[in-house]
């Protein structure tokens, strides 16, 4: 089988199993992720808490299965609103070309020399914090990557003869865009949203990770890493159990971008 | 020269844009920063404006700023006494960079040294091996890579300090955590451009006219797969600062990015802001440069560059 493929079923089949246990792994035992029992507090994995109990008794199994969904939400909606903002974006600037594209694209590539994370932090200082927060602090610095990809297709795509045959049949520039240009372009569209997922779950765990994500008794991946990281001496498995998670989700759609990549977009060597 | 130039004042355009952006944003926050739950005294309420300027008109606190900021002085911290920016930055900076320089370098060694060895031998299993540590490496999250280290090498086998700074000993942990993503990256970039170069027809010429196999491939062929490696030095750059935040407060390194998270969690947000701005004004510079040694090392750039901006 040709490493394409592989790495596309691969990441595919990792992310689909992540998916699922996201969904269901919270219910397969009786514990709550708030629910905490104090006198057993850091417990290790036994038949009872299967991946053991954090400093306040709560289940770590359900806690890191609840913290993968938030994770993955935050991802998953975050990006999808990012891609589409800069597919706009970038195909509104790439279709009308001339002034309107140097000043678009010029504050896009003002915005893309600048470290992100450093911004998104200090849009979370000032805004509520809360998961809507953090995701609109990383839709506002995500679309940039996504604006500049499309703007690049449109820009090749709009000199082909079918969109002359649709200027010339009286399509409208909105009917060019929307109907011709940007269905056109969709392969490399699809490719960064896999993209971004990783990113965005990455920045998302960074972020939690520094205190200024989800707040309790909620959890997401880099909630949980933190958490652990305060007993990694006496209690490593529980930083253990969400770090590995938070790298599986990383790789799985790393997997699956690269995959896409290569077969969406023949300019990638093989 | 006019490339120069004309990069140089865009680029003063981009930091005039960032600081203003900072300006508002940090002025648009609703309340007093003193505000700590407790109500403090009108008087005090308004000394403590006076002090930091911030019982001025909106207009003139920008003017000030710019006018400190034009002298070098990033303004003063709200939370801690006699603690400026610049004494953070002058404290902090030399041991940031040292960490940041040394990954970078460790990072672009190791990369191109992998990269060329798979793009030379083009063994199936090595090139499976490297891509298997080039996926792991993007994947892993730096602060996960740290806590392994520091379980493993720190806590189990006692072989480096797991923390706080001494030496070039309590170096290496964060180095390794801090290098593995950009050098992954390198890795990959250098594979795949020497790959596409090794392939041209000079390759073939130059080998034609009787060179030795490891000249050809490190004289032309590396030269010209150094490119994008190049290119990736901007965001690498960005990479480490962002991971050093973290990796500074894991291994309680008295770096600026320590400072930084510190900082933000205090909510100081004057030293958040001067940091912000100095963070970006390296960037920028650095982006800078590398667009300099683009120039210099490729003399096809002006020309296609002109081009691109039309």
């Amino acid at each position: 089988m040709k490493m394409d493929r592989v790495l596309l079923i691969a990441g595919l089949s990792i992310i689909a199993l992540l998916l699922i246990m996201a969904l269901i792994g919270p219910y397969l035992n009786s514990w709550t992720y708030y629910e905490q029992v104090l006198q057993r507090a850091n417990e290790s994995p036994s038949s009872q808490y299967w991946f053991g109990t954090d400093s306040l008794g709560r289940d770590l199994f359900t806690r890191v299965w609840i913290g993968l969904r938030i994770s993955f939400m935050i991802g998953i909606i975050a990006s999808i609103i990012s891609v589409v903002i800069g597919t706009i974006y970038g195909a509104i600037a790439g279709y009308f070309g001339g002034l309107l594209d140097e000043i678009m694209m010029k504050l896009v590539e003002i915005l893309y020399s600048i470290p992100f994370l450093v911004y998104v932090i200090l849009l979370l200082l000032i805004m509520e914090p809360g998961i809507k927060t953090i995701m609109v602090a990383l839709v506002v610095v995500c679309w940039l990557g996504t604006a500049r990809i499309v703007r690049g297709e449109i820009v090749r795509l709009k000199e082909m003869d079918f969109i002359l045959a649709a200027y010339s049949i009286g399509a409208n520039y909105w009917r060019i865009i929307f109907y011709h240009l940007i269905p056109s372009a969709i392969g490399p569209i699809i490719v960064m949203v896999t993209v971004t997922i990783p990113e965005i779950i990455l920045a998302e765990a960074v972020l939690s990770f520094l205190g200024l994500g989800i707040s309790t008794p909620k959890a997401s991946l880099g909630f949980l890493i933190n958490e652990g990281f305060q007993s990694i001496r006496s209690y490593p498995y529980q930083l253990f159990f969400p770090a590995v998670l938070l790298t599986l989700s990383m790789l799985g759609f790393n997997m699956l971008a690269d995959g896409l990549r290569r077969i969406l977009d023949p300019s990638v060597n093989k | 020269m006019r490339y120069l130039i004309r990069k140089v004042s865009s680029s003063l355009i981009t930091l005039f844009v960032i600081i203003t952006l900072t300006f508002i944003l940090i002025h648009s926050i609703p309340g007093s920063p003193f505000e700590t739950g407790k109500r403090l005294p009108d008087a005090i309420a308004q000394n403590l404006n006076y002090k930091y300027q911030l019982d001025a008109p909106l207009g003139e606190q920008y003017l000030n700023y710019l006018k400190g900021l034009s002298k070098g002085d990033l303004g003063s911290s709200i939370k801690q006494e006699n603690r400026t920016v610049n004494s953070i930055i002058r404290d902090g900076f030399p041991i940031s960079a040292l960490l940041g320089i040394s990954s970078i370098l460790i990072a672009l060694s190791f990369g191109i040294m992998l990269g060329c060895i798979t793009a030379i031998y083009r063994n199936k299993w090595l090139d499976m091996g490297v891509s298997l540590f080039t996926t792991l490496g993007i994947s892993i999250p730096g602060f996960v890579l740290a806590g392994l280290l520091v379980q493993m090498f720190a806590v189990k086998l006692q072989w480096f300090p797991p923390a706080l700074w001494h030496g070039p000993i309590s170096m290496i942990l964060p180095v390794i955590a801090l290098s593995l993503l950009p050098m992954a990256i390198i890795t990959r970039l250098i594979k795949a451009s020497l790959f596409d170069v090794l392939g041209q027809n000079y390759m073939q010429t130059a080998r034609a006219k009787g060179l030795p196999y490891s000249k050809v491939v490190f004289k032309h062929g590396l030269r010209n797969s150094l490119f994008p490696v190049l290119s990736y030095l901007g965001p690498a750059v960005a990479a480490i600062v962002t991971g050093s935040f973290i990796i500074e407060s894991i291994f309680s390194i008295p770096g600026m990015g320590k400072w930084f998270v510190i900082s933000v969690i205090n909510r100081d947000y004057t030293v958040v802001v001067g940091l912000t701005i100095f963070y970006s004004t390296l960037l920028i510079c650095i982006n800078i440069i590398v667009d300099i040694a683009y120039a210099i090392l490729d003399p096809r750039v002006k020309v296609w560059d002109r081009g691109i901006i039309k």
